[in-house]
C-alpha cells in the first residue's frame, strides 16, 4: 500500500540528546549520601575522643532522628505532590495529648485509636479544603498549625498528661526489643512501607504525576484531588504517630511535643532529594536527611557548643547542604 | 496525482473508524456546534480546519470526552459510544497527542506511558516490564527513544513521539493530532510523517489539525473544514485546492472596521534620515536566522507568519530576552546592543509582550502603579516617589488611551481585557520608546476594543514611533501594516507592501507557502 510519504524509515532519525546527563542527575541524587558520610567522618575524626562513636551515642542518634524521620516521611508524600503540611508538629503535639488523656480514662486500646483519630481527622479537614475548595495548603496547614496546639493547649490547661500504662510505654517509643530501640523499629517499618509505596505503587506513581504536572496527570485519568486529600491525611497520621511516640518515650503528653518539628522535617525531605516544587520525592533520601540533622544535633551538642550556637552552625549546614543539591 | 494518493481510494472503502453525527454543543446559550457531521475511515489521515471559534477544538473535545454534546452520536468502530470523559473516550481507543503536552516531566518516558496502567504485580510496579513494553512500542514506530530517559531532559521532539507512544501502549486506533509540528524542527516534522505513514499501514487513522496547508497537502487523505460551527466541507485532497481550502477557512471575512486605511504621514521608509529600527542578519534565540528588515518612522511593519515560525522569538530577540547571536540591531541609526530588556528599553525600543497578564501587568496592583512602573525613576523627590506628580502623569495617560476606569487606584485584573491591553500599551509609552514592537497586541479582546487598539496603534504611527506588529491574525495585520514581513521556519520569506496585497487569501497563501 503506497503512502502519501516517503517509504518508511528502516531506522530511527532522531539523534540522542543526553549527553553527560546521567553523571550530573546522580551526582545531585546522591550528594545527601555523600554528605551524610562527610559530616560522620568529620565527627568521628574530631569528637572520637568525646564518645561520639560509643555504640550508646549512636542510638541515642537513632532516637532522636526517629521521630522527625516519620513526620518526614509523611512530608515526603506532601512535597512530592506540590503540597505543604506546617501543621504536623503541632498534630503531633494534640495526638500525644489526647492520647495520654485517653488512656487514663478509658485505657491503652482507646488512646492508641484516639491517637490515630486525631491523625485521620486533622488530615481529612486539612486535604478537604486543600483538595475540595482549593485553598494553597500552605495556609489551610498553617491554620490548622495554629488550630492542632491551641486545642491542646486548651483541653489540658496547659498541664502535661501524665501516661502510667507501662505497656503504652514500652511499645510506643521508650523501650527496646534487646539491644535495639523501640522507636529505630517503628522508624524502620514506616521508611520501609513509605518508600515502597511512593516509588512502587500506582498510588505512589500518582502522587509524583499529580507533583510533577497536575493537568497532565487529570488528563491521564488520576483522580489529582483523592491524590492530594490523601497525602494530607498520610502526613497527618504520621504525624499523629509521632505525638504518640514522643508520649510514649517521654511517659506524658504534652502540647509542645512536637513543637516546630514542621520545619526540621522540611529539611529532612529537601536535603533528600525531594523537589521543594513537587514531582519528585524519594523516601530514603528523606530518611537519611532526617538522620544527618540528628547527627549534626548530636555532633554540635557533644563539642559543647551552646544552643544558639548550635543553631546557627544548623542553619548553615543545611543550606549548604540544599544548595549543593540543587539543580543548576 | 492520482497515484501518490492511491491511499485515499483505500480508505474510501475501508470500515469508518469514528463517525460522528448531528453533533450539538452550546456554551451558555452561545452555539459552537450545530448538527456537525465527522467521520473517519480506518487507516485514514483526515485534516480538520477551520478558523479561530469554528469549533475545531470543541468537536475534538467532545470526542475526547472533555466536552459533552448535547446532541447527536457517536460511532467507534461501527459501535455507538458513549463518551462522557477522557477515560470513555480512551477506553474506546481514541487517543490524543495533546498541543500542551500531557507528560509529567519529572517522571521518565516509560512511567509517563503506563501512569495509571502501570504493570502490577501483587500491587507492586514492575518498572522493568514497563520499560521493555515501552521498547516493544517504540520499536514499533520505528524511533529511538529511551524509556528510561526523564521527560523533562528530553526535547519537545521526543515529549510527542511519548505521547504517541503513550496513546498506542493504550491500544488506540484512533489519534488525535493537533498542531502536531508547532514545536518542532523541519527535520522533526519530516520524522513525524513517516511515522503518521506507518502507523496508517497499521490501520491507525488520525485525526490531523493544522494550519499549515503544505502539510495536510502532504500527509493527509481528506480535510473536514469547519466553519461558525457548522460542517463546510468534506473533500478529498486530491479533489481540491490550497486556495480552496484557504477560501473555505477564511471564508468572507469581516470587512468595514478591519479595512486598512492609507494615514496621512505614512512616509514609508524615508530616503533621508535613517530607519528607527534596522535589524541586520539579525540571528538570535532557537529560531531567528538571518533575519534583516527596516522599519521607517511612522511605519507600521506587520510580522506574518506559522506559528514556529520565529514570530514571537523574534520580538524575545528585540526586547533582549533573547540573546542575539550574531547580526546588528539599530535604532535611529545606532547600532545598539540588547541582551537584557533593560538594555532594549534604554535603546527606545517598547515591547508589548503576548500574554499581557503573565508578561505585561501585575494584576493585583492599582491601574496607576502598574502604569508608573517603567516610570517611576522619574517623579523623584529625594529618595522618595514625589506621589502627586506620579499621579497626574498616570492621569494623562489614562486619558490619552482612552482606558476606561473610573478610578486608577483600582486593580487591574478588573478591567476588561481591551482595556489591560491599553494599560499595557500606555505603559510602555510613558517611556517614550522609538519603537514599538508588539506581540499579538489584540489577543482575546472583543471587536470594538480591537479597532480602537487598531486605531493607537496608527495613532502611534502618525506620532513618528515606528511600529512592529505581530500578528497570527491576518485581517488585523492587512489592517494597520504599510508592510508585511512573511517569516518561515525563521528567516524573511518575503517583504510585501501593503499595495501588493490583494487580500487576505494572498497573505495566507503567502505564509502558507503554497
Amino acid at each position: 500500500m503506497a503512502t502519501t510519504s516517503s517509504p518508511p524509515a528502516t531506522a530511527a532519525q532522531a539523534p540522542p540528546q543526553r549527553e553527560g546527563l546521567l553523571q550530573r542527575l546522580d551526582w545531585r541524587r546522591y550528594i545527601i549520601y555523600i554528605g551524610f558520610v562527610v559530616v560522620f567522618a568529620a565527627f568521628a575524626i574530631t569528637l572520637g575522643d568525646d564518645g561520639f562513636l560509643s555504640t550508646n551515642n549512636l542510638l541515642n542518634i537513632v532516637r532522636q532522628s526517629a521521630i522527625i524521620a516519620i513526620i518526614a516521611v509523611g512530608m515526603t508524600y506532601v512535597i512530592a505532590c506540590a503540597q505543604i503540611d506546617l501543621s504536623v508538629g503541632s498534630t503531633a503535639g494534640l495526638a500525644s495529648v489526647v492520647t495520654a488523656m485517653a488512656i487514663s480514662s478509658y485505657g491503652l486500646v482507646a488512646g492508641i485509636a484516639a491517637g490515630l483519630l486525631v491523625g485521620l481527622v486533622v488530615g481529612c479537614i486539612n486535604g478537604a479544603l486543600v483538595s475540595m475548595l482549593n485553598i494553597p495548603s500552605f495556609l489551610v496547614t498553617l491554620g490548622m498549625l495554629g488550630i492542632a496546639v491551641g486545642v491542646a493547649q486548651w483541653i489540658t490547661d496547659s498541664a502535661p498528661q501524665p501516661i502510667l500504662d507501662p505497656t503504652y510505654n514500652l511499645v510506643f517509643g521508650g523501650g527496646n526489643f534487646g539491644p535495639v530501640p523501640g522507636l529505630l523499629v517503628w522508624m524502620v517499618i514506616v521508611v520501609a512501607l513509605g518508600a515502597v509505596g511512593l516509588a512502587k505503587t500506582r498510588f505512589g506513581r500518582q502522587v509524583l504525576a499529580t507533583g510533577g504536572n497536575r493537568m497532565a496527570a487529570d488528563f491521564t485519568g488520576v483522580n489529582t484531588r483523592r491524590v492530594t486529600f490523601s497525602v494530607l491525611v498520610i502526613s497527618s497520621v504520621l504525624a499523629a504517630l509521632a505525638g504518640m511516640l514522643y508520649a510514649g518515650r517521654l511517659e506524658s503528653g504534652r502540647f509542645q511535643w512536637g513543637s516546630g518539628d514542621e520545619l526540621s522535617a522540611i529539611a529532612a525531605v529537601i536535603l533528600g532529594g525531594t523537589s521543594l516544587f513537587g514531582g519528585s520525592g524519594a523516601v530514603i533520601g528523606t530518611f537519611v536527611g532526617a538522620l544527618l540533622i540528628g547527627l549534626i544535633n548530636n555532633g554540635l551538642v557533644l563539642a559543647g557548643l551552646d544552643t544558639s550556637q548550635q543553631q546557627v552552625v544548623r542553619g548553615v549546614i543545611i543550606i549548604l547542604a540544599v544548595a549543593l543539591a540543587r539543580r543548576k | 496525482m492520482s497515484q501518490t494518493h492511491e491511499a485515499t481510494e483505500v480508505s474510501e472503502v475501508a470500515p469508518l473508524a469514528v463517525r460522528m453525527h448531528g453533533i450539538h454543543k452550546a456554551f451558555d446559550a452561545v452555539r459552537v456546534l450545530t448538527d456537525v457531521d465527522f467521520e473517519v475511515s480506518r487507516g485514514e489521515v483526515h485534516a480538520l480546519a477551520g478558523g479561530n471559534g469554528a469549533g475545531k477544538s470543541t468537536l475534538m473535545k467532545i470526542l475526547q470526552g472533555v466536552y459533552s454534546k448535547d446532541a447527536g452520536t457517536i460511532e467507534v468502530d461501527g459501535h455507538e459510544v458513549d463518551v462522557r470523559s477522557t477515560h470513555d473516550a480512551r477506553a474506546a481507543g481514541i487517543g490524543m497527542v495533546f498541543q500542551e503536552f500531557s507528560l509529567v516531566p519529572t517522571l521518565t518516558v516509560a512511567q509517563n506511558i503506563f501512569l495509571g496502567v502501570e504493570p502490577l504485580s501483587r500491587g507492586l510496579i514492575r518498572d522493568r516490564e514497563a520499560e521493555a513494553r515501552a521498547r516493544e512500542v517504540f520499536a514499533q514506530m520505528a524511533v529511538d527513544v529511551d524509556p528510561r530517559a526523564v521527560v523533562g531532559r528530553l526535547g519537545t521532539a521526543y515529549w510527542q513521539l511519548t505521547e504517541i507512544a503513550k496513546a498506542l501502549a493504550q491500544d488506540a486506533r484512533v489519534l488525535i493530532m493537533d498542531e502536531p509540528t508547532a514545536s518542532l524542527a523541519r527535520h522533526e516534522a519530516d520524522a513525524l510523517f513517516e511515522l503518521v505513514g506507518r502507523l496508517k499501514e497499521r490501520g491507525i487513522s488520525v485525526i490531523y489539525i493544522s494550519h499549515r496547508m503544505d502539510e495536510v497537502f502532504r500527509i493527509a487523505d481528506r480535510i473536514t473544514i469547519l466553519r461558525d460551527g457548522r460542517r463546510l466541507m468534506t473533500e478529498r485532497l486530491v479533489d481540491t485546492t490550497p486556495a480552496e481550502v484557504i477560501e473555505g477557512i477564511v471564508g468572507g471575512a469581516v470587512e468595514g472596521e478591519m479595512a486598512y486605511r492609507r494615514r496621512h504621514s505614512h512616509p514609508g521608509v524615508d530616503a533621508g534620515a535613517p530607519p528607527v529600527l534596522e535589524l541586520r542578519e539579525v540571528t538570535a534565540g532557537p529560531r531567528v536566522q538571518g533575519v534583516s528588515f527596516s522599519v521607517g518612522a511612522g511605519e507600521i511593519v506587520g510580522i506574518a507568519g506559522l506559528m514556529g515560525s520565529g514570530r514571537t522569538e523574534l520580538a524575545r530577540a528585540l526586547f533582549g530576552i533573547d540573546p542575539i547571536r550574531s547580526g546588528e540591531v539599530r535604532v535611529r541609526g545606532k547600532a545598539v546592543r540588547l541582551g537584557d530588556p533593560r538594555r532594549a528599553i534604554a535603546a527606545g525600543i517598547a515591547m508589548i509582550p503576548e500574554d499581557r497578564r503573565a508578561q505585561g501587568l501585575v494584576l493585583d496592583h492599582s491601574v496607576r502603579d502598574n502604569l508608573l512602573l517603567p516610570l517611576l525613576g522619574r517623579f523623584r523627590s529625594g529618595p522618595l516617589v514625589d506621589d502627586r506628580a506620579a499621579r497626574s502623569e498616570a492621569r494623562k495617560l489614562v486619558q490619552r488611551f482612552r482606558v476606561k476606569v473610573a478610578d486608577d487606584s483600582k486593580p487591574v485584573r478588573r478591567l476588561s481585557g481591551g482595556n489591560q491591553q491599553k494599560v499595557v500599551i500606555a505603559k510602555w509609552l510613558g517611556t517614550g520608546p522609538s519603537v514599538l514592537v508588539m506581540d499579538e497586541p489584540t489577543a482575546g479582546v472583543d471587536i470594538g476594543t480591537k479597532t480602537e487598539i487598531l486605531e493607537t496603534i496608527r495613532d502611534l504611527a502618525d506620532a513618528g514611533m515606528g511600529v512592529v506588529v505581530i500578528s497570527s491574525e491576518y485581517p488585523e495585520l492587512l489592517a494597520v501594516s504599510d508592510r508585511v514581513v512573511v517569516l518561515r521556519e525563521g528567516s524573511v520569506h518575503r517583504v510585501l507592501d501593503r499595495d501588493a496585497i490583494p487580500d487576505e487569501n494572498s497573505l495566507q497563501l503567502s505564509v502558507q507557502g503554497a
